[in-house]
């Protein structure tokens, strides 16, 4: 047993202390919104006063929070559909690049990769300069162009990650047994990357009901999204109803997280 | 596609790129990636608001204001503390984190996860809540008679530091995690056997070992930090001008394409020379 010098003990401490804050930090605020969610005042105030469900009420009425609706609406449509075509491209690109060895393979993977490390909201300015130089009006089409840029690499990722695991013996194998490569791609290569795309599907769709960005150039009062409608809100009148939409978004994302990571395992890809 | 797919069998195993199957991902990109900063680009280099006159005006008039100067530096400090504070917290509860015991690591582990199942504009918000004048932290502060008046402390640049260490730090610690979960015991229990205090361990052990997974984590903060505009203007309030939110200002509001352009460029040379800084910092950090 080491003997426990003043070094050692104010290391404990030290280690421990901003631990301890760490985890405070990481909890507080979270927690806060939720509790604020409940509340029966007008203010944010906390602690609440009182509890109640008044202003999920007043959230799920379909007349007074028309605007939050269509926002919230348009952004899962966004989200939905730049995922599938994200998907589809980035799957076919990652079998494009993956295990070839050639300079050419691994420029076109930095390239596929490069929209997760530049500013998004300077691709978002580009992205609206360039559609209105081209005259194209904004609509939800161009958001979804927009989004799939920035979402697509998180698909090509996980995906890529997954196909350099597979164990290329089984495709030889298939293949000196007589399966086409169609046969082989649809019956080995794709079940075994399956959680690695669902993995990868589920983070783009999330950054995209996530992206501040890309929709604050590219969306207008018609083509509202939930970010920029609740940034709106932030900035105007701090109504208590952003922190119910933010009740209603913390139970979506746990159930849509619980689910996943019973199908892919999702906290153990998160962190490789 | 039928077509594409069956190559798809045989591209994994493949010596070369199979282009028929990266075109579809790599058009799409050209178009509506390589395209739209093309044209960035290219608006930069008109000197009026207007877009008539072609000319590096616009450069000239960002690059010689003291103002838009302060700007770019305010930027990167901002993305410089927020990297130091993720830093500091992070590390300590990494450590706490590989010295639990798998129950406590399921706990943490869900309390880590926590802040990504809230999107960052509602994390901005929370941290509204928790500063405002009748807020968490100024009642807390009142009431053990630490201060009499509530501190503003929105609008001010501790706060936003405050609150992007708790909406980034995530970032930091997810690679932080993976390198660490990696980490050789026996150089640790080497080290402490050899009379080493717990200090030196980590400086000389510890820290260089995980260096690789700090430099992935601080790029990330950074580059998150940096270009936060929701957090930026609605902790930061109209007092601090950052980048973001002087990009946003310049496109929608005063309509000087051209010199929003310009800014949007600086902020992605900004951000590039960050993430290249630190790329160099573990290159050095290697050689050693």
């Amino acid at each position: 047993m080491q003997r426990s010098t003043f070094a050692d003990i104010s290391y404990r401490w030290v280690v421990g202390l901003l631990a301890g804050l760490a985890i405070l930090i990481l909890i507080a605020p979270v927690a806060i919104v939720i509790a604020t969610s409940f509340t029966t005042s007008q203010t944010l105030r906390f602690p609440p006063p009182g509890l109640s469900l008044r202003w999920y009420q007043e959230l799920f009425d379909p007349v007074r929070s028309a605007p939050i609706h269509t926002a919230a609406w348009n952004s899962v449509w966004v989200g939905f559909v730049a995922t599938m075509l994200g998907m589809v491209l980035s799957v076919l690109a990652a079998l494009a690049v993956a295990r070839v060895s050639r300079p050419a393979a691994r420029a076109l993977e930095a390239g596929f990769l490069s929209p997760l490390v530049l500013p998004s909201l300077s691709y978002g300015l580009a992205a609206l300069m360039f559609f209105s130089v081209l005259g194209i009006r904004p609509s939800l089409n161009l958001l979804i162009a927009g989004h799939l840029v920035v979402i697509a690499p998180f698909i090509f990722r996980t995906t890529l990650a997954s196909l350099t695991q597979l164990d290329p013996t089984l495709l030889e194998a298939s293949a000196s047994l007589g399966a086409s490569r169609l046969y082989a791609f649809r019956r080995i290569t794709l079940p075994l990357i399956a959680p690695g795309i669902a993995a990868g599907c589920f983070l783009a769709f999330v950054s995209s009901m996530d992206n501040v960005p890309v929709s604050l150039f590219l969306s207008n009062a018609r083509t509202g999204m939930l970010p920029i409608r609740m940034w709106g809100m932030m900035e105007s009148t701090l109504d208590v109803r952003i922190a119910a939409v933010a009740g209603v978004l913390i139970l979506a994302t746990l159930i849509l997280m619980i689910v996943m990571d019973r199908l892919t395992g999702l906290t153990k890809r998160v962190s490789a | 596609m039928a077509a594409a797919v069956a190559v798809a069998g045989g591209a994994a195993s493949g010596e070369r790129v199979d282009w028929r199957l990266a075109a579809p991902l790599g058009l799409t990109y050209l178009v509506f990636f390589a395209a739209p900063f093309a044209i960035l680009l290219g608006i930069s280099f008109y000197a009026d608001a207007e877009q008539t006159q072609l000319g590096l005006g616009s450069w000239l008039k960002f690059y010689t204001d003291a103002f838009y100067l302060k700007v770019i530096f305010d930027t990167l400090k901002l993305g410089f503390f927020a990297v130091a504070a993720t830093t500091l917290l992070a590390y300590p509860l990494a450590l706490v984190f590989r010295a639990s015991s798998p129950r406590l690591q399921r706990i943490l582990t869900f309390i880590i996860l926590m802040p990504l199942l809230t999107s960052v504009v509602i994390r901005t918000f929370a941290w509204i809540v928790i500063l405002a004048r009748e807020g968490v932290v100024n009642q807390a502060l009142m009431g053990l008679g630490l201060t009499a008046a509530p501190l503003n402390l929105l609008q001010t640049e501790l706060g936003l530091v405050i609150a992007l260490t708790q909406i980034e730090m995530p970032l930091m610690l997810l690679p932080l995690l993976t390198i660490m979960s990696r980490m050789d015991q026996n150089l640790v229990d080497a080290s402490r056997a050899l009379g080493a205090s717990q200090w030196r361990t980590f400086f000389k052990v510890v820290l260089p070992l995980t260096l690789p997974g700090w430099i992935a984590g601080a790029t990330l903060v950074f580059a998150s930090s940096t270009t936060a505009f929701i957090s930026q203007t609605v902790i930061g309030g109209a007092r601090l001008v950052y980048l973001p939110a002087l990009i946003y200002q310049q496109a929608t509001v005063v309509y000087n394409w051209p010199f929003a352009a310009v800014a949007s460029l600086t902020l992605l040379f900004t951000v590039l020379a960050g993430i290249m800084a630190l790329g160099l910092l573990g290159r050095f950090a290697r050689m050693d």
